[in-house]
């Protein structure tokens, strides 16, 4: 079954606010936005207020689509952490439609800072129309405004893609609402464990299954478009690096080689993935050109190197390697030189993933029993755990690295019951821990980066 | 102005949910019948003669944590095996590698291709030939004793060597 689907895409559109401002006699945008700004890297901050009005029809009416647009930003900004949605019940006199200039009289006094207001209706020819403004309550201002159309399938990603635009005015930092996810999907008892690929939206609607689970499938990874997966797959019971291919299904091994392919991850620029390749008992770190799938060597020892990842601009590599004795992270240029060790804490450290900021890395650390996701400078130093539990995994970075998303499995009984493995996500700041509702139980999440 | 629309085409990828068929039990013996005792029956119900010696001789060893290292009673285990299979040439082994559920994926995986090889190469040393041995890793996916307790991730940290 194919569905032919209109991709959503919203313009932020210096044009609209160019008439807005005409119209109302304000300000074109730009003027006007630092005062507003949240400062994520500081602790825990206080949600910012907001008020999100339902979005109305040419009649000024709200509409069922804009009720559905409203709900999804309302919910987006507030699974943040950093606003907090005024019920709606508080409101008085909500603008009619987004041309018009509310009347911030009745705004201020709901100690909101920020006020968006927009349409959203069927057209004749079936399709959606949106247009929205952000107002500035407290300076008196549109900050952004903008629009778009969409199939009415594409009403989800209108509504991430608005909530985007708002975080972004807000906090300075793109957002990452409108992403995907892609995991893992369990189920079955611990030694018969059924796994198959599975994709969803950030929030975890429009989930689907991606494959069969004949097949054992591991630790999944986005390409910089998005576009394809990259994963393990244990085809035929020989574990090798396939991609997956989203739009059509159609999956491809990773080139050919003797022994076991894993660990892959895509460069920045999606034309190159690092994966590691066990021989004889040796793991090293392979560097793949994806056009030739050519494979050039870069690490070279008896020991076990693997999990490695980009740093954003391509040039070094972060690694997990035991070849001081333990497992523990190391950093080396992307040609396979310069190689030095980076984590020096009590405990053994895993699963190093670069920040798309390229300023901190995420990892898993066991230490004491327990296992801890946490980040640490480039450097190896200012090491900081965010969670930890019995077995706590994989940390994968939302695309504007201020949050992660990672798994936790809670320990099995001895009939091979329990084991509840669940997807979770946390700001860097260890605050605003939430797991995500998957139908069944989930891990080895990947982010995807902002969909295009 | 704003309203810029880009086509794509997207499948839908429906799977149903798929079960696995039935694991193979103990269940294609009991089908061969007295009477007709098919070709097909006679050399599944000897591989699995053959598999149930290996298993007597011993199939599996165990590592302590994070190791690859064979242990004096690994080695013994595994001196049976490759006597064994000395004496039976036509069989073919696959060594499978397993780490318990205490270490990341990506690294257990590593690991248990490290302690299949192990086994393999010290199968090769008593002079098995290494067209007849394959090995692969489940990381600690395969777990062979289930709930999340010492005693059971002992039994996890192995090698078993299965009959291809």
């Amino acid at each position: 079954m194919v569905a032919k689907i209109f991709r959503p895409i919203l313009c932020r559109c210096v044009a609209v606010v160019a008439v807005l401002a005409i119209a109302l006699g304000l300000a074109p945008i730009g003027q006007a936005e630092a005062q507003l700004r949240i400062e994520i890297t500081e602790g825990q901050v206080a949600p910012t207020p907001i008020a999100i009005a339902e979005f109305t029809g040419p009649d000024g009416n709200v509409t069922a689509v804009g009720r559905q647009l409203t709900q999804i930003i309302s919910d987006d900004l507030e699974s943040s952490g950093l606003f907090r949605p005024v019920d709606s019940a508080a409101f008085i006199d909500p603008p009619k439609a987004p041309s018009v200039k509310p009347n911030f009289a009745n705004w201020s006094p709901l100690g909101v800072k920020g006020l968006l207001v927009g349409s959203a209706y069927i057209d004749d020819a079936g399709m959606l129309q949106v247009e929205f403004v952000l107002w500035d309550v407290v300076i008196q201002r549109n900050i952004t405004a903008g629009g778009g159309n969409a199939d009415q399938s594409g009403l989800r990603r209108l509504a991430h893609q608005i909530a985007d635009f708002v975080y972004e005015e807000f906090t300075g930092d793109s957002g990452y609402f409108d992403t995907q996810i892609v995991y893992v999907a369990e189920s079955g008892t611990q030694s018969r464990r059924l796994k198959r690929l599975a994709i969803m939206d950030q929030d975890g609607h429009n989930h689907r299954y991606l494959t069969s689970g004949l097949d054992l499938v591991l630790t999944p990874r986005f390409s910089p478009t998005a576009n394809e997966i990259a994963y393990l797959n244990y085809f035929n019971d020989e574990p090798n690096v396939y991609l997956f291919e989203v739009a059509t299904g159609r999956t491809e091994r990773l080139g050919s080689f003797p022994g076991m392919t894993f660990a892959p991850r895509f460069g920045p620029d999606g034309d190159k993935l690092i994966m590691s390749l066990a021989q004889d008992g040796m793991t090293d770190i392979y560097e793949m050109d994806m056009r030739t799938q050519s494979i050039n060597q870069l690490t070279k020892s008896a020991s076990i190197d693997t999990s490695p990842s980009y740093a954003p601009d391509g040039n070094r590599i972060v690694f997990n390697s035991d070849r001081g004795g333990s497992q523990q992270l190391y950093v080396m240029d992307a040609d396979g030189s310069n190689v030095r060790r980076i984590s020096y804490g009590v405990g053994r450290y895993a699963t190093p993933v670069w920040s798309p900021r390229g300023d901190i890395i995420a990892f898993t650390k066991m230490a004491n029993g327990q296992f801890y996701i946490g980040v640490m400078n480039v450097d190896g130093s200012g090491e900081r755990l965010l969670a930890d539990g019995f077995l706590v995994e994989g940390p994968t970075w939302a695309p504007n690295g201020r949050v992660l998303m990672y798994f936790k499995q809670e320990p099995f009984e001895a009939d091979g019951s329990g084991g509840a493995t669940h997807v979770y996500r946390i700001d860097i700041t260890g605050f605003n821990e939430r797991r995500i509702v998957t139908p069944s139980d989930a891990s080895d999440p990947a982010w995807s980066p902002l969909l295009r | 102005m704003f309203q810029r629309i880009l086509a794509i085409v997207a499948a839908t990828f429906l799977f149903a949910a798929c079960e696995t068929a039935s694991e193979v039990g103990g269940d294609s013996a009991s089908t061969s019948s007295a009477s007709s005792a098919s070709s097909a029956s006679s050399s599944a119900s000897a591989a699995k003669t053959e598999a149930d010696k290996l298993a007597e001789v011993g199939n599996t060893v165990y590592f302590d944590f994070d190791s690859s290292e064979l242990s004096e009673n690994a080695q013994m285990t595994l001196n049976r095996q490759a006597a064994f299979l000395n004496v039976n040439p036509t069989l073919v082994i696959v060594v499978e590698g397993h780490a318990d559920e205490r270490g990341t994926r990506e690294y257990n995986l590593a690991l248990g291709d490290r302690r299949a090889t192990a086994v393999r190469d010290y199968l090769l040393a008593k002079g098995l030939n290494s067209a007849r041995v394959r090995t692969v890793s489940y990381g600690k996916e395969r777990p062979a004793v289930e709930g999340s307790t010492e005693a059971a991730w002992e039994k996890n940290r192995r090698a078993a060597t299965v009959l291809n």
